[in-house]
């Protein structure tokens, strides 16, 4: 059962992380574009609701990683009986969730959207 | 979407692909991005103002977008149904071309110390 709702979490963050990857796009573009367009961009991925969207990015982009790895072992024929896909499925949730509040608490880009300057 | 024998197991291989380059690609964004002291105009310009740090932005940018429109169309082929699905994932691959290529733009520009 859990191991479903890590399943259509894996899905679910790969498609938060394609959205996000559009505001990647259009953060370098307008760095491109000159100070002034970078500073608007800036000014709104600085906004309450976009450090929220970009802390649960992060969150996302470890999940997905540490889900993905064990998605690509599973494809090299490691871990399917479920006993062991129980184990690494806890295992990517925590280091998932300690890899996040490291880059959460330990980064300046990561302390600015934690807003504990 | 293509009925051709063979391209679904060719897009899980390179769903595959791109997933095993996006492993240090996505690392060394994440890192770069996070360590940065201040993420100000000077220092993303100057960040991928640097050749290799350009390249591996370029590359990062093109497994990104590569893998990002492979897993949503699986996606979409799992849960849009009907006529929606083929616009849908139409709609999607010509969103991910044109920021592929707003990225090349970008990158260009950056690199060859633009920007300013």
């Amino acid at each position: 059962m859990y191991t479903m709702v890590l399943s259509i979490m894996h899905r679910a963050s790969g498609l938060y992380l394609s959205g996000c990857g559009f505001l990647f796009v259009a953060w370098i573009v307008s760095a491109a574009l000159g100070p002034a367009a970078y500073a608007c961009v800036s000014r709104f991925l600085s906004t309450l609701p976009m450090r929220i969207v970009l802390a649960l990015a992060l969150a996302a982009f470890w999940y997905h990683l540490f889900a993905g790895m064990r998605h690509l072992s599973w494809d090299a024929g490691y871990g399917f009986e479920k006993r062991s896909a129980r184990r690494s499925g806890a295992l990517v949730v925590v280091a998932a969730a300690c890899a996040f509040a490291a880059t959460l608490f330990l980064t300046p880009a990561g302390r600015f959207l934690a807003g504990t300057p | 979407m293509s009925k051709r024998p063979g391209s679904a197991s060719r897009h899980w291989r390179y769903q595959r692909l791109t997933s095993i380059a996006l492993l240090p690609l996505g690392l060394w964004f994440l890192v770069s991005l996070l360590r940065q002291p201040a993420l100000t105009h000077e220092i993303v310009a100057g960040w991928f103002g640097r050749p290799l740090q350009a390249l591996l932005a370029a590359l990062f940018g093109a497994a990104l977008l590569w893998h990002s429109i492979q897993g949503v169309q699986v996606v979409i082929e799992d849960y849009v149904g009907g006529r929606l699905r083929a616009v849908s994932i139409v709609l999607a691959r010509f969103a991910h071309l044109a920021a592929a290529l707003a990225l090349a733009f970008a990158i260009y520009t950056l690199a060859s110390g633009g920007g300013e």
